[in-house]
């Protein structure tokens, strides 16, 4: 293990997450104030009780999940996008570095990132409504795990895309609205039956559900299917980062 | 003495279909300087590239200090620092953190100090705080030097290191260069000027096409770059060559208008003015005489016509 060069390319990445304070943490924040105000307080507060939670402590798991998707994405598709963009990439590339070890500096600093900015959401929302966690281990497990896991995904958008519209288009186009419709404002009970079997084919509907079981003990599907699921999409991924550094696909001509 | 860099039979076709490098076989020794000389797209930077690991070879071996690129790339490549042809740097960086980056990637320990002498000897060290940005152009390219040198490697790569780079810099960089190969560092330039090659390498090599068409050390080749040859414009046709200037070697052309001399520029024991002479003596008349160097061009043309 090179580990001289895992800790330099993970420290640069976290420099410049501190030299983007703004974009990387105060605004995710913001917007997720923004959430609880509008839905927490304003709209909630019309909707009863979900399955025994109040409407604004029900939402605050799927908002973590939210930001923590869309923030592991954003952060490793820049992460790798850029070097490849401004050409800087052949530093690394042509280090005595592994393939494992440029995607655990990589990934690893985005999903650094992704998690503090998950705790300092979970920070903020506790100021607006009552929060609990019954099962904290699993509940940092599922942070863990998403965190990486998304962060994997950002990194094959960031080697995949070959534009900056590309690099947004795909967080924009799919990820955005799997999200949204994963059950992060609301149970799936709540939705007729063919959609309620529509939905089982996002898999942001299991990684909300067993975080959220993770907080309430209340879940749309069961833990251990969540738990398997999120793993099966880590293998995915694993698998697909495997495949593009075996075949140098956008990287090495 | 095993060589330091060692190519066999290497290709590369690129994914379009287009051969960029055609079984190349080249040994570059430890300790040289070797300039690889060759026009535009002649394949010198994905040649580079290649023993680097920015590029996949399609067949072909290669190594470096005896270790292969492919199965052995952790110890090939902790012997090599490549300056690339792009002056790609990062922009918000400061000019010591991205070197002590590249020392780190390249798998050594801090050392403060060595950078420091490192910045020093390339004039970076007044602006070790600022910001890469911030830096002109020449600057950025002494920085990517930096970077390159940050871990001590026994191999410098340099992709046309002066394009664009003013005399003084140009200078330096010929010091620095000499100084390193004094401390044992094994250097490879690419460029296309025969004046570069000529001021700083032990040997040269020429690439074409992606194939290397000739290596040869730096004096036998100047020797042969510094043939010229002096064309007489003849006032009336001739048939043959008078018998009387024979030892003169002259070619004729141009149906028997034109005689051709060609000629050592540093030889001084058979000049020109005697040549001239000669020709009265014959009662050769002529209206015109020209002189010209032999380029890097003629030497390619030549080079090639011969190949074929
Ligand atoms: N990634 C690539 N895909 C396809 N063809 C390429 C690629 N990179 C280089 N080539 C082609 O390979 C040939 C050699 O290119 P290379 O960059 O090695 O030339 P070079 O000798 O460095 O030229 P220059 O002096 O202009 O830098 C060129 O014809 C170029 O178009
Ligand atoms: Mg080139």
């Amino acid at each position: 293990m090179n580990l001289y060069a895992i800790r330099a390319i993970y420290r640069f990445e976290m420099a410049r997450a501190w030299r983007t304070l703004t974009q990387s943490i105060i605004s995710p924040v913001i917007s997720t104030s923004l959430y609880f105000v509008v839905f927490g307080a304003a709209i909630g507060s019309r909707i009863p009780q979900v399955e025994g939670v109040s409407y604004g402590s029900f939402i605050v798991p799927g908002l973590i999940m939210l930001s923590l998707l869309t923030q592991s994405l954003s952060n490793a598709s820049f992460g790798i996008y850029f070097p490849r963009f401004t050409g800087t990439i052949y530093e690394v590339l042509s280090a005595p570095v592994s393939y494992l070890e440029i995607v655990i500096s990589y990934v690893g600093a985005a999903a650094t990132k992704s998690l503090i900015l998950g705790v300092i959401i979970l920070a903020t929302a506790a100021m607006f409504v009552p929060i609990r966690i019954e099962h904290p281990l699993w509940m940092v497990t599922f942070l863990v795990l998403t965190a990486v896991t998304f962060s994997l995904l950002g990194f094959i958008i960031g080697i995949w895309a070959d534009g900056f519209e590309k690099l947004q288009l795909v967080p924009l186009l799919i990820i955005t609205p799997l999200a949204f419709l994963g059950g992060t404002f609301y149970s799936i009970n709540m939705l007729p039956p063919l959609w309620q079997t529509v939905t089982l084919f996002n898999p942001v509907v299991y990684l909300v559900s067993g975080f959220r079981w993770s907080f309430y003990g209340i879940a749309d599907v069961s833990p251990a299917v969540s738990l398997g699921m999120t793993f099966l999409f880590l293998a995915v991924c694993i698998g697909v980062v495997a495949w593009i550094f075996r075949t140098g696909y956008r990287l090495k001509p | 003495m095993n060589p330091m860099i060692s190519l066999s039979g290497l290709t590369k076709t690129y994914d379009g279909g287009f051969q960029a490098l055609k079984r190349v076989d080249l040994d570059i020794r430890a300790g040289e300087i070797f300039a690889l000389l060759g026009p535009n797209g002649a394949g010198k930077t994905t040649l580079i590239s290649i023993v680097c690991g920015l590029v996949r070879g399609s067949s072909g071996t290669v190594t470096v200090g005896g270790h292969d690129i492919v199965s052995d790339y952790r110890a090939a490549r902790a012997l090599i620092g490549l300056v690339p042809q792009e002056l790609t740097t990062d922009a918000f960086e400061t000019v010591w953190n991205a070197v002590s980056f590249s020392r780190g990637l390249f798998g050594k320990p801090a050392n403060p100090a060595y950078i420091e002498s490192v910045l020093r000897s390339l004039s970076l060290w007044e602006k070790r705080d600022n910001r890469i940005m911030t830096l002109s152009g020449g600057m950025k390219r002494r920085l990517l030097i930096a970077k390159a040198l940050s871990h001590e490697p026994r191999v410098l790569f340099l992709d046309e290191p002066t394009a664009g780079v003013d005399v003084e810099l140009r200078r330096d960089m010929w010091a620095l260069v000499r100084k390193l190969q004094q401390d044992g560092v094994t250097v490879i330039l690419t460029t296309h000027y025969i004046e570069e090659a000529e001021e700083m390498a032990d040997r040269i090599g020429v690439i074409n096409r992606g194939e290397i068409i000739l290596v040869e050390d730096k004096a036998t080749l100047m020797h042969k770059l510094g043939q010229k040859q002096l064309t007489v414009q003849l006032a009336e046709p001739l048939a043959a060559v008078p018998e009387s200037l024979a030892e003169w070697g002259l070619e004729r052309s141009d149906e028997g208008h034109a005689l051709t001399y060609t000629y050592d520029a540093e030889d001084q024991q058979r000049g020109i003015a005697d040549l001239l002479a000669a020709l009265a003596a014959a009662g050769v008349e002529f209206k015109d005489v020209n002189t010209r160097q032999s380029s890097l061009e003629d030497i390619f043309v030549g080079l090639l016509r011969e190949a074929a």
